[in-house]
């Protein structure tokens, strides 16, 4: 399964465009320059429709939770934004490359966006410190040194300075989401994407990894989180988006979700797991 | 020194005649191991890219040659590759690029099967990251695909050192044929390869520790 999820390798010349679809959405909603801008995305497996036509713009520094029910599409759209599921149809544009077309680099704007995963996916033969230094020094072509000096900051940062000689099996699940964001955040991103970062989590383990991301967002940090923490999506987030069967059925500032959800969808999703 | 009617002075006289033919086992198998592995992990490579018509050809390849007798094959070399070129080639050379191109197919299995143990998060972990597919397979993938593969790695380098015996199809004079010529000579069939089975089973099970040593579970991974 090398190819599957992989867009054939792209020639590194950088034509940065923004479709003019992308830039209709982005100025339709009053953003002049926003982080992410999709309009009118559409996506398929086989038979069956992930994505239905989906609009959605985050402007910069905004931290957004996506949510809605399993199957709803979340995932799948989070992963069409830095180009790890190419789409069908529709326009996808981050920090202004044209996400899908032929001629961006996808390469270097996957650099400069950062991705935490579900499944944490640190590199199980590489020690912590060498996860966090591996891109920097291969795609960023920092000094070994800088990268470490970078690393040792960041594992301090999300509360692991001495664990930069484990390996990721020796760590908890909740130590190891933490070094994948640190990962993550060594490459300087100008936004972070992520992707259920706390679904594969003990529960007494979520609440540490919470407790990153949320200082991450009060230091302005631009983060679309997918998610079920609604507690989370309470303390940080600026909006919530909720999908449901590959559509955004409701896009709302956070207290206006929480409070007088418009979608019955929403309101029925919300009220199935705030109720316990 | 001879033991209940057995003459194993034999293989003493007989011992640096023995040693050339096991050393041209061990250099068949080094040679055939390494062009195998290289070769192996470009057909793996090219079968996994998205890229048709190489992958059809590469399965091709890999599966005609799994399909026939290595002794066939030698045979192949030595006869065929004189005609095609139109001049003669040594026996060695011909041996040795008919291992290489024969292992290279059972290679090119084992890579196939220990790249695709490595599951999709980890390619799109280093995707993410801005890696590129070469640097994505030779710091991320290769490193724990290699990890998983040693055992099999290992198995088939046996079976390979074993195979070596069957040079003697072009009168190359490999370990075993060096038994055989002396057990003949020296009429001491059952002294040689009693020698010669001895001598098989110490590098075999040395080969077999140290893969059950690399599988074992408890490594740091």
């Amino acid at each position: 399964m090398i190819k599957a999820s992989t867009p054939a390798f792209r020639s590194p010349v950088e034509i940065v465009q923004i479709t003019p679809a992308a830039r209709a959405a982005a100025t339709d909603s009053g953003h002049s320059n926003p982080m992410v801008a999709i309009s009118g995305l559409y996506k398929s497996y086989g038979g069956f429709e992930v994505l239905k036509g989906c609009n959605l713009v985050v402007d910069r520094g905004e931290v957004v939770v996506i949510c809605g029910p399993s199957g709803s599409g979340k995932s799948t759209l989070i992963k069409c934004m830095n180009g790890l599921q190419p789409f069908d149809r529709g326009s996808l544009a981050v920090d202004g490359v044209a996400v899908g077309d032929r001629v961006s680099d996808m390469t270097r704007l996957r650099a400069r966006i950062g991705m935490v995963f579900q499944h944490f996916e640190l590199y199980p033969h590489l020690t912590v410190l060498q996860n966090i230094c591996l891109a920097q020094v291969h795609v960023l072509k920092r000094s070994k040194g800088d990268a470490q000096a970078k690393a040792r900051a960041l594992l301090a940062r999300v509360g692991l300075p001495d664990k930069e000689r484990a390996y990721p099996a020796q760590l908890s699940g909740g130590q190891q989401q933490r070094v994948a964001i640190a990962r993550a955040l060594a490459m300087d991103p100008v936004a972070m994407l992520f992707d259920e970062p706390t679904s594969a989590l003990d529960p007494e383990m979520i609440g540490e990894v919470l407790a990153v991301m949320l200082e991450l967002a009060r230091d302005g940090m631009t983060m679309i989180v997918v998610t079920h923490e609604m507690g989370f999506a309470r303390k940080a987030a600026d909006r919530v988006v909720f999908m449901d069967r590959g559509a955004i059925v409701e896009t709302a500032p956070t207290k206006q979700f929480f409070d007088a959800p418009r979608a019955e969808r929403a309101q029925l999703f919300l009220s199935r797991i705030l109720s316990h | 020194m001879t033991i209940a009617g057995l003459d194993f002075g034999v293989i003493q006289r007989a011992l640096p005649f023995l040693l050339e033919g096991l050393a041209l086992s061990f250099f068949l198998t080094a040679v055939a191991m390494l062009g195998g592995i290289v070769l192996g992990l470009a057909l793996a490579v090219v079968r996994l890219s998205g890229w048709k018509v190489a992958a059809i050809l590469a399965a091709g390849y890999v599966n005609g040659f799994r399909a026939i007798p290595l002794v066939l094959v030698i045979f192949w070399f030595y006869f065929l590759v004189p005609l095609a070129l139109g001049h003669s080639v040594g026996a060695l050379q011909s041996v040795i690029i008919a291992f290489i191109l024969f292992e290279a197919a059972y290679y090119s299995e084992i890579f196939r099967a220990g790249l695709k143990s490595i599951r999709p998060g980890q390619w799109q972990a280093a995707y993410a990251s801005g890696l590129v597919y070469f640097q994505a397979l030779r710091f991320v993938i290769l490193p724990q695909a290699l990890r998983n593969m040693m055992p099999l790695m290992i198995t088939q380098a046996v079976v390979l050192f074993q195979d070596t015996s069957l040079v003697y199809v072009i009168s190359l004079r490999d370990f075993m044929t060096s038994v055989s010529i002396v057990a003949n000579r020296d009429n001491r069939q059952i002294e040689t390869y009693l020698f010669a089975a001895l001598v098989y089973f110490v590098v075999c099970a040395i080969g077999v520790a140290s893969a059950k040593r690399l599988s074992a579970p408890g490594r740091a991974a």
